[in-house]
């Protein structure tokens, strides 16, 4: 029986896009293709090709310009690593039709209106600077984009706003000096300095409380950790020095400069910038990241000093490029490597030179912040099993002679337990030199308490458990197995039985854990078959909190099976997102406090936590919406349908706030507990005049920082209660200064 | 503002491919729109070896994974080569489609394409001998796939009786 069936046959409703003589859309999907690939490799030159596009679009101007306009803004917006090829065609457009130029800005300043309007922030610097490089193909006027910068350097003098907003409105008019301080300079330079002192004082007086919060390394050697603005401060005051000669960005319009400057340019509209509103979400600040400076690219091109422009210029567009072709690695890796002007510069530096980089990570572990290491250990055991995990170990024989608490056998710890993840235990034995093996991860089996030990309590049951799972007894006949078992948490004359017992979950998770130990799916299954018996013995809190107790007894030595087990137990309620951060917390998880696997799970619980508020938010939304269509339509009401909607919207409304106390209540467990063995461990350290600085307390404190940062949007909402009930004045100065940089971020 | 650039935004990592599942119950149209919206995975040139765990981990890269199941040998209800990974979101699907598609899992360059849903039975090989098709005709020597394609190792057992 075929079931080959014609391409076309009619399969139900699937509507051909056979094109029959739409002639329109097929010469705006050709335009659109013609803008787009110009700039990229061909075989006439890129004037040339620039010179052809102006030509054809310059004559369907009449017919197709809207589109024409629509599409240049989006190139404008969406391809800033062409930014000059565009500028230079929009500039050639201008030359030819001066009410195309004209209309062109126009749309270019309605589309910068909306990007700020809907929190584009990126795009919208894209767009300014678009607009500043048109200032290079006379399009606009020099002396009306000063004013624009004018306007947005203002900012800086509004009052009760956060440091954000203004650090936007700077940061768009210092990233464009790369491009246009040059002319600016030559054709308003009383009013560009006035401009740039302005600035100066502004970043002079402008908090940085939050910058430890986002620095890679605590150490300033060998490279600063530069705040964003800072660093780009530095490296435009060094282009003003150098006189704005720039030499990096690919400037087409300077070989058609005799076409454009015949051209009459436009004024900008005045721009005021929109007004500062609560739904306004401006960029974080961020920290400059920089790992090689030209000592370690000593043959070849020099690269750029960290101060130079052309380190923020070729950095941007490294970034651009990533930020468009991320859906496509092969494209973006070709993008990255055909990089123009690759030739000038250490093309391998700025992207990435691997094994050098990674040493480099390696030496510099002590100092590098907790979260920078997790995703070290995550990318590095990931490549290495993408190359048979072959590493030439030897070279970090040192650390071997230090405490295995410290950052490098820490490191190379948790990496082989994630390389071992995928693969198996006997190939890390195989891989890593003998001198190695107290740093390779136990071998992840299952842990069975009542296996032998015929001595401890239950373990008559424990026989009688696993038997009657074997011959496949329902929920209630375990209950009832389980049932002869003592409470050693009770008084002797309390016969309901119900309440917590310990001994009944020991024995029960233990026993099936184990007949089900084979594989995640085994464990799933017994999971679900057996939800009846879990959630009865769960019931209360103290119940969920021991469960995973013998979760993490049995399994100590498989975390990523204890990870599973408690992703699945959260799901199908038998703990809650609480009770995994109380147990995390606990002093039975001291000992592995500091492991990578704990945190993931943390993080993950968080997450699973959010989603499940949003996902009731959203069935909240839509059944409001549902309604106001339903009312909107109607002629007259229909009383019974809306009822219903409205109950059920009542019942969601309901719900969410449930789930948004919940969420808030896991936040407030979590930073408790945090202050709880933070505080702890500060007192100690004081009393016995010990140095607080230890490993376990920066691995602690980051973590806690980690926390703020993973989770920022979600956190934001609970912020008054946080500082009411937590983060209060009486905290240590040390706790309380990571809420207090957090709080800096959006400030 | 909303002009999309279709020109220029590609994702071809997440199309979908040219495989239909010939046993799939319903028309061509049918499965091409579950294809669309999927969430699940097939993963093809596994080694026998590879664990459900192995899967877990790096499949888990791109987000939660809500089920993986093992491809068996409909006779010998053992791995045979191939799973079924099934996320909680398209989203985290699309993205292994774009980064662990045509990467290493144990030490192997592995295949994703999507997968209608998995229904019973389809973890199942389809080959005559009870593992996946491919492993039927295969001319090649592999030894994390059980060495020769079955109709090679038929033809080698027989030339081996020629010969006497």
């Amino acid at each position: 029986m075929s079931r080959r069936r014609h391409s076309d046959e009619n399969d139900g409703g699937q509507p051909h896009k056979r094109r029959r003589t739409s002639e329109p859309i097929e010469i705006e999907d050709r335009l659109e293709s013609l803008i787009c690939r110009v700039g990229e490799k061909s075989t006439s030159s890129l004037e040339s090709n620039l010179e052809g596009l102006a030509g054809v679009l310059e004559a369907d101007l009449p017919n197709y310009k809207n589109k024409i306009l629509r599409i240049l803004c989006a190139v404008a917006r969406l391809l800033p690593e062409k930014l000059t090829v565009y500028t230079t065609l929009v500039g050639l457009l201008n030359a030819r039709n001066y009410n195309f130029g004209g209309e062109f800005v126009e749309a270019m300043i309605r589309q910068l209106k909306e990007t700020l309007k809907s929190n584009l922030y990126s795009e919208a610097v894209y767009l300014v600077r678009f607009l500043s490089d048109l200032v290079n193909c006379h399009v606009i006027a020099a002396p009306s984009m000063v004013a624009m910068f004018e306007n947005f350097v203002s900012v800086t003098q509004e009052e009760e706003i956060p440091q954000v907003r203004s650090d936007w409105y700077v940061y768009a008019v210092l990233s464009c000096l790369p491009w246009v301080g040059k002319e600016l300079y030559e054709k308003k330079d009383v009013e560009m300095d006035r401009l740039l002192n302005q600035i100066d004082g502004y970043l002079k007086r402008r908090q940085k409380v939050h910058v430890p919060m986002l620095q890679v390394w605590t150490a300033e050697k060998p490279h600063p950790q530069e705040e964003f603005l800072d660093c780009l401060w530095a490296q435009v005051q060094k282009l003003k020095k150098d006189r704005w000669q720039e030499r990096h960005i690919l400037r087409p319009y300077i070989a058609f400069d005799s076409v454009l400057c015949e051209a009459l340019q436009h004024n900008l509209p005045p721009f005021t910038p929109p007004a500062h509103s609560d739904e306004a979400l401006y960029p974080m600040p961020r920290v400059v990241f920089r790992m090689f400076d030209y000592t370690d690219a000593p043959e070849g091109p020099v690269m750029p000093g960290s101060h130079s422009v052309e380190r923020f210029v070729i950095e941007e567009n490294l970034h651009c490029i990533i930020k468009s072709h991320w859906r496509e690695r092969k494209t973006c890796a070709a993008q990255l490597l055909s990089y123009p002007g690759k030739n000038k510069i250490p093309l391998n530096y700025h992207i990435v030179e691997l094994a050098q980089a990674t040493e480099m990570l390696y030496m510099r572990l002590e100092t590098m912040n907790t979260t920078c290491i997790d995703r070290f250990i995550s990318w590095f055991s990931h490549h290495l099993s993408n190359f048979q995990f072959r590493w030439s170990w030897d070279d970090w024989a040192d650390c071997l002679t230090v405490d295995l608490e410290k950052p490098k056998p820490k490191f190379v710890r948790e990496v082989l337990e994630k390389c071992m993840r995928l693969s198996y235990h006997q190939r890390i034995v195989d891989i890593v030199p003998p001198s190695f093996s107290a740093l390779i991860p136990a071998e992840p089996q299952y842990h069975y308490k009542y296996g032998d030990e015929s001595s401890l309590p239950g373990y008559a049951v424990a026989i009688a458990v696993g038997n009657a799972i074997k011959n496949r007894a329902s929920n209630e006949e375990i209950l009832t197995t389980l049932k002869e078992l003592p409470n050693p948490n009770q008084e002797e004359d309390d016969d309901e039985g119900d309440g917590f017992n310990p001994l009944k979950i020991d024995v029960f998770l233990q026993t099936l854990l184990h007949l089900a130990a084979k594989s995640f799916s085994h464990s799933f299954s017994a999971l679900a078959k057996f939800h009846e018996v879990l959630k009865t013995l769960t019931e209360s809190d103290e119940g969920k909190l021991h469960i995973l107790r013998v979760v993490y007894e049995a399994w100590r030595n498989h975390p990523q099976m204890i990870s599973v087990l408690v992703d699945k137990m959260i799901r199908t309620q038998i703990v809650d997102c609480a009770a995994v951060a109380n147990w995390i917390f606990s002093p039975d998880m001291a000992h592995d406090f500091t492991r990578f696997y704990v945190w993931e799970i943390l993080h993950s619980t968080i997450r699973k936590m959010n989603k499940h508020v949003q996902k009731i938010q959203k069935e909240l939304e839509e059944a409001k919406d549902k309604l106001e269509k339903q009312q909107h339509k109607k002629v007259w009401k229909d009383e019974d349908e809306d009822g219903q909607l409205e109950e059920q919207i009542e019942r969601l409304q309901e719900k969410v706030e449930s789930a948004q106390s919940e969420q808030k209540n896991l936040f407030l467990v979590i930073f408790q507990r945090f202050i709880m063995i933070l505080t702890e461990h500060l007192v100690r350290c004081e009393t016995g005049s010990v140095d607080i600085n230890t490993c376990w307390y920066k691995n602690c404190i980051e973590r806690l920082q980690q926390i703020f940062l993973m989770h920022h949007v979600t956190i934001q909402q609970y912020m008054g209660t946080l500082e009411n009930l937590l983060f209060t004045a009486e905290l240590d100065h040390h706790i309380l200064a990571v809420y207090q940089q957090f709080c800096a971020l959006q400030l | 503002m909303s002009v999309k650039l279709n020109a220029l935004f590609s994702d071809s990592y997440i199309d979908i491919s040219q495989y239909r599942d010939q046993h799939f119950k319903g028309n061509r149209h049918d499965q091409e729109k579950l294809l669309k919206q999927s969430c699940t995975l097939y993963v093809g040139n596994l080694s026998f070896y590879t664990t459900e765990e192995q899967v877990y981990d790096l499949f888990s890269k791109s987000g939660d994974v809500k089920r993986i199941v093992i491809g068996l040998d409909k006779i010998k209800k053992t791995a045979c080569g191939f799973c079924f990974v099934e996320y909680y979101t398209r989203t985290d699907a699309e993205n292994a489609m774009r980064f662990i598609n045509g990467t290493r899992l144990d030490d192997r360059i592995i295949r994703t394409d999507w997968d209608a849903g998995f229904k019973e039975g389809r973890q199942y090989g389809r080959g005559k001998s009870g593992g996946q098709v491919r492993d039927e005709y295969r001319q090649d020597y592999d030894p994390a796939r059980g060495g020769y394609g079955k109709l090679a190792q038929l033809q080698r057992t027989s030339d081996v009786q020629h010969k006497f």
